[in-house]
């Protein structure tokens, strides 16, 4: 069955028309034509397709794009303001976070959703202190919290200082 | 050095980088063929052997929206000469579980998924044939093994001398069926125009994709056009044509629309190959100071009804360490499996599993330190090709891991160092890998303003190859990297081999340094230095393999070292830190090689701890067909990593020096792991993946 939605993406309204089954990955990647987050799995397995939805972190394959309604989807590229990239994408180049790239989108958007996690004081598997205002983001920090996004070049050892370094700069690590 | 060095060696950012992290940089599916896209999804066989006995697709051609159901019955023929599972849909037979038996085109991807469903098959079945083991009696040994190594190589009297050796190890180790993975699944999005074919296509090299698009659909290779700037990955699964280019191509064809095919992940555990399971046992005879008498490694793996896939596993044992009486040998069963491909460091890697393992356990039976045991094992010459080494610099590797680990002064006691609950050790290992280089050509041309387009069809699959190319092209143009346009990935591009066997770099890097001293010899020559206003073009050509490899024998090197720890009441195993030394040749760009070599440790790491694709005995198919249960290493496996690399060069390989580092790195890491593991708890694991429940075992 298919239905007439409008999608908010990286700051512009799409109005389209998806089938009801359609992911928001799908209605991203195959309607829109926006290929910034990709697809490795479709089942919620290796984070590739990671987008922010107001601003929180999500499988955008385990989301139906009826589903979304007014929320604001940013992907990857969508951080970026016009050709300034993010400071994400500034520090993934400069560590090389990333080999062959494809999981890197995913990998950017969920670190700008760990950022944003760790402000608010949300805890992790590994935080001490559940009950602290913040969240450090330690290494380990990082690595937990980032486990949800696989890379199969295992650029982990780079990808953890490539997040550190702009949580550092935003305060959410000494 | 020959070549003057201004940006080989530099540390330099990706050029690909930016476009990489904002998700710009297309790959396949995400190119634009200039139409509307119609999806092919796939029907596939739900037993190993048989044949189809009935195929009803008439409940899904009447479903909205679909275009056509590709079938045996109606799917064009293809031309005859394709081999393995290549000529999909041109038979009943079944030989593997998840054979493509029909294939629909639909206007949207969730109609053609729906469509699937609808598709109705029966087979006559036959059980499946599938579990591997040393006692069959239908083993056999291939003609060749794979890259061209001899399935056997003896030499003096093994028997004998283990019979006659002072210390001896015979153990067998085995390493179980593993899947490539890459995160980008295998996807080819085809448009035909009259006889003329473009494939947007995620591969290892376009070129090679061409010749079976050529074969199978009657084309002159001129009407075939195979695209590829961006890979997601690859490891060796996209390699070879496999069905989705075969079947993407071939719907195309049929609907007269652009179709694309974007395999399922379930979907890469039967239709893009897997690196074979292994048994190998391992003799080892030594004289009571540890100097090796005589080396057995035997070889027991599979390959498919209908293709011989031939790992050459035991090829790191021939060149390794010094014996004078060795043996290695290779049998295959030929078992209703999806076709085996190569896997990142195919044969050395599981092959390196066992010999290095065997190696601690040598060391451990000798009461000696099990670096000192590989440096009084150190040959002076290729031990069995009778030849000198190009550059071989595995003692140094092991004296400067060693180093940096912190090695020095370490028990050899196993099971007595403990951290709260953790159990501590620590393991060593040897990694090698062989270098060579193939056959590529390039076009380099300057325009009047002095910029220069370097054309070749390379591929950059994650390795940089975009970056270090660009660097290359720069330094033997006398150039800065500005004034280099490089141009990869794309059949229309001058011939190269595929990203493959670590000689992408000494291939393409090489053939751009010839060309750009042709070029340079044109312009000096002909135009006193000067670039005239209408530009020149220059062909080169890189003919092949160095003359040297017939009188040398070349590989890269290395040594791991690895911390383990083991949870003595959860069996958890975690590798908190490791250090690993290569002997690697020149290195073009020193922050992209870091990566690719840190990648293939982490790989070895995930081999070690994690993978494994569990075969159902009874029905014949991998249980564990996805990422939720096929485990691959996540961030948090991975601990503090420190990779370096000896400064040496190796000339007579090519003109950069370099050996090669795709593979390099996986090499012995699994080995490592778990010679730690023993040295933690007392146990020796000898098939991996070492899950948490081995910890168990009665000892």
């Amino acid at each position: 069955m298919d239905t007439q939605i409008t999608l908010r993406v990286d700051g512009a309204a799409h109005p389209l028309t998806v089938d009801t089954r359609t992911t928001l990955l799908d209605a991203l990647r195959e309607r829109l034509r926006n290929t910034s987050p990709k697809k490795g799995c479709d089942h919620g397995q290796c984070g590739a397709c990671t987008v922010l939805l107001d601003g929180r972190r999500v499988n955008s394959c385990l989301v139906l794009a009826v589903t979304v309604g007014d929320a604001e989807v940013t992907t990857s590229d969508g951080l970026a303001e016009g050709d300034r990239p993010h400071a994400l994408h500034r520090s993934f180049v400069e560590h090389d976070a990333f080999q062959c790239g494809y999981c890197t989108p995913g990998q950017v958007c969920s670190a700008a959703g760990v950022l944003a996690e760790a402000r608010a004081g949300w805890p992790s598997a590994v935080t001490d202190d559940l009950h602290a205002a913040d969240a450090e983001l330690t290494d380990e920090e990082i690595r937990e919290r980032m486990s949800g996004n696989l890379c199969r070049c295992a650029a982990y050892a780079n990808i953890v200082p490539a997040v550190a370094a702009v949580a550092e700069a935003e305060g959410v690590r000494r | 050095m020959t070549t003057i060095d201004r940006l080989v060696g530099a540390g330099i950012d990706r050029i690909d980088g930016p476009a990489k992290v904002r998700g710009t940089a297309p790959y396949a599916f995400e190119q634009d063929p200039g139409e509307p896209i119609t999806h092919l999804a796939l029907v596939q066989s739900t037993v190993n052997r048989g044949r189809i006995s009935r195929l009803d697709p008439s409940r899904a051609e009447a479903m909205p929206g679909v275009l056509a159901v590709l079938t045996p019955a109606n799917a064009p023929r293809l031309g005859g000469g394709l081999t393995s599972d290549l000529p999909v849909l041109q038979s009943l037979d079944v030989h593997y579980q998840g054979q493509v038996v029909a294939a629909v085109v639909a206007e949207t991807s969730e109609i053609a998924k729906a469509a699937v469903g609808a598709v109705v098959v029966e087979y006559a079945a036959e059980p499946p044939d599938v579990a591997l083991r040393t006692d069959r009696p239908d083993l056999y040994a291939p003609d060749k093994l794979m890259a061209g190594f001899e399935t056997d190589s003896v030499i003096g009297d093994v028997d004998g001398a283990l019979a006659a050796a002072a210390v001896t190890v015979d153990a067998t180790y085995e390493t179980p069926t593993q899947h490539n993975n890459p995160i980008e699944m295998h996807t080819s999005m085809a448009r035909w125009e009259g006889d003329s074919l473009t494939l947007w296509d995620a591969n290892q090299g376009p070129h090679s994709i061409v010749k079976d698009l050529v074969t199978g659909f009657g084309v002159d290779a001129g009407q075939v056009r195979v695209i590829s700037p961006y890979v997601g990955g690859a490891f060796g699964s996209k390699a070879f044509t496999h069905p989705n280019q075969m079947l993407a191509a071939m719907a195309a064809r049929v609907v007269g629309r652009t179709v694309v095919l974007e395999l399922t992940r379930q979907q890469m555990f039967s239709l893009v190959g897997h690196r074979t399971p292994t048994i190998q046992r391992l003799r080892l005879g030594a004289d009571p100071e540890g100097r090796l008498t005589a080396i057995s490694h035997e070889v027991v793996e599979h390959t498919s009804r209908i293709s011989e896939f031939a790992e050459q596993t035991a090829t790191p044992t021939r060149v390794l360490y010094a014996a004078p009486h060795r043996r290695t040998t290779h049998r295959l069963a030929r078992l209703d499996v999806p076709p085996p491909t190569i896997m990142r460091a195919p044969g050395e890697t599981p092959g390196m599993f066992a010999l290095e393992s065997a190696m601690d356990e040598l060391a451990v039976a000798l009461g000696l330190d099990p670096v000192e045991l590989r440096i009084r094992n150190e040959p002076d010459r290729d031990p069995e090709r009778d030849v000198p080494w190009s550059t071989r610099h595995l003692v140094e590797c092991l004296r400067t891991g060693a180093e940096r680990f912190g090695w020095a002064g370490r028990d050899l006691r196993p099971g007595i160092r403990t951290d709260g609950r953790w159990l501590v050790g620590t393991g060593v290992a040897s990694a090698t890998y062989p270098t060579r280089r193939r056959k590529a050509q390039c076009r380099i041309s300057v325009d009047g303003a002095g910029r220069y387009t370097v054309e070749i069809d390379g591929s950059d699959i994650g390795t940089g190859a975009w970056t270090v190319l660009s660097q290359i092209a720069a330094d033997a143009l006398r150039t800065d990297l500005g004034s280099v346009e490089l141009r990869i990935g794309d059949s229309r591009l001058p011939f190269a081999g595929g990203a493959g066997g670590s000689t992408g770099l000494a291939s393409w890097g090489t053939a751009i340094v010839f060309t750009a001293r042709d070029l340079r010899t044109r312009l000096e020559e002909q135009y006193g230095g000067q670039v005239p206003a209408d530009g020149v073009t220059v062909d080169g050509e890189l003919p092949g393999e160095s003359p040297a490899a017939k009188t040398h024998s070349m590989h890269a090197y290395g040594a791991h070292f690895v911390e383990v720890r083991v949870d003595r009441d959860t069996g958890e195993v975690r590798v908190p830190r490791a250090t690993s030394v290569y002997d690697a040749g020149t290195i073009v760009n020193a922050k992209t090689a870091r990566s690719q070599l840190l990648g293939g440790f982490c790989m070895g790491v995930s081999m070690a701890l994690h993978e494994e694709s569990v075969t159902d005995e009874r029905y014949g198919h991998y249980v564990n067909h996805d990422l939720a249960e096929y485990h691959v290493a996540t961030n948090a496996d991975i601990g503090d990593i420190d990779i370096s690399w000896l400064d040496v060069d190796d000339q007579l390989a090519n003109p950069i020096g370099l050996k090669g580092i795709g593979e390099i790195g996986i090499t012995g890491a699994a080995a490592a792991v778990a010679n730690a593991y023993w040295h933690a708890t007392g146990l020796r694991i000898r098939d991996l993946p070492i899950t948490p429940d081995k910890y168990f075992r009665p000892r």
